[in-house]
């Protein structure tokens, strides 16, 4: 029900920080975007191991971009995408991450907040 | 089972047309390889050549082709050039000695082929480490440096992981380093817990990777970025 409600809600109902994510997906940080997709509008150099973003926000609804963050293998057994939302089923995690997904559910709201911005 | 295949029959594919990360280099960087002059790994190369002189040459005579027969398995364990120098003397890993000792080594083996003395029954514990997702990022070996090689990663250009080129020197370590220590910083990449130097599955790996490279000529001390 939950799941069909979003996706009857219209983009500009969904919650996350459009700005935040952009930040989010083009820092230079080690697991952000960036490093494999190329973005629309984004500085520094983008990977291309995974397919550019460029009009992904039209192609995909919001609970298909949350699901391809939070665990992309869900979608695709064998991708090379880390799985951003989950901590569950992983081998030999350093301590320090044990138990933690790469993004908070609030980070990957705000990646899709941006992704959708991406028409 | 579906997912064990898929990544297995890649491995035997690319196996046949390896490419040295020296291809994936740019041309200011084979450049410095290539000139003995510039090469920087060649301060380590000159300094192991001394120390070989004075600690080990009244036994050891030539090494020549020593190294291409590196990683070897002995009785059923894998011996690295690294841990076979430390059987006297036994030097930190990635101390100076260490580094100096194994780069002259391997410089007398340059331009010969490795992993020929190994088989695929040898090095079947490696393989399984370098097709195992771990760490908080979920990665096996195999889903960047088989499926991705040649693309990039952010500015960096994906190679396809080849081991011929160590002790390699690499301008972001600015120093000279072992393949363990650049294992070591792919485990640390994908938030995995981190292998002490001489971790069988480190020593493991490497055996796999020589017998995954079988053919392509040593380079050491190579350069990369």
């Amino acid at each position: 029900m939950k799941l069909l409600a979003a996706l009857l809600l219209p983009i500009a109902a969904w919650a996350g920080n459009a700005e935040q994510g952009r930040a989010i997906a083009t820092a230079s940080a080690e697991a952000s975007c960036i490093l494999c997709h190329a973005i629309p509008g984004a500085r520094g150099p983008a990977g291309n191991i995974g397919p550019p973003l460029a009009g992904v926000g039209a192609r995909l609804r919001p609970e298909e971009l949350k699901a391809r963050i939070v665990d992309a293998s869900r979608i695709n057994p064998e991708t090379v995408m880390p799985p951003y939302g989950r901590t569950g089923g992983l081998h030999q995690v350093a301590a320090r991450y044990r138990g933690k997904p790469l993004l908070t559910p609030g980070q990957i709201d705000d990646v899709v907040a941006f992704l959708l911005t991406l028409q | 089972m579906k997912r064990l295949i898929l990544p297995m029959v890649f491995v035997t594919g690319t196996a046949l047309a390896q490419r040295s990360g020296l291809e994936f280099a740019s041309p200011e960087i084979r450049r410095l390889q290539a000139s003995e002059a510039e090469n920087p790994g060649m301060l380590w190369v000159d300094e192991g050549e001394k120390l070989f002189a004075a600690q080990c040459a009244s036994c050891h005579a030539s090494m020549k082709g020593v190294a291409a027969r590196y990683p070897r398995i002995v009785a059923g364990k894998v011996v690295t050039l690294e841990t076979k120098v430390r059987h006297r003397v036994p030097f930190a890993y990635e101390s100076e000695p260490l580094l100096a000792l194994t780069a002259y080594i391997a410089s007398q083996s340059r331009g010969l082929p490795i992993g020929q003395h190994l088989s695929e029954k040898d090095v079947a514990k490696g393989k399984a480490e370098y097709l195992r997702r771990r760490g908080q990022m979920n990665l096996a070996c195999t889903n960047c440096h088989d499926a991705n090689a040649g693309k990039r990663l952010g500015a960096e250009t994906v190679s396809e992981g080849q081991p011929n080129g160590y002790p390699t020197y690499r301008l972001r370590w600015q120093t000279l380093g072992s393949l363990e220590r650049r294992l070591r910083a792919c485990f640390s990449g994908v938030h995995a817990e981190m292998p002490a130097y001489g971790d069988p599955r480190l020593l493991e790996l490497e055996a796999y990777l020589a017998w995954r490279g079988r053919g392509l000529a040593i380079e050491a001390p190579a350069v990369r970025p």
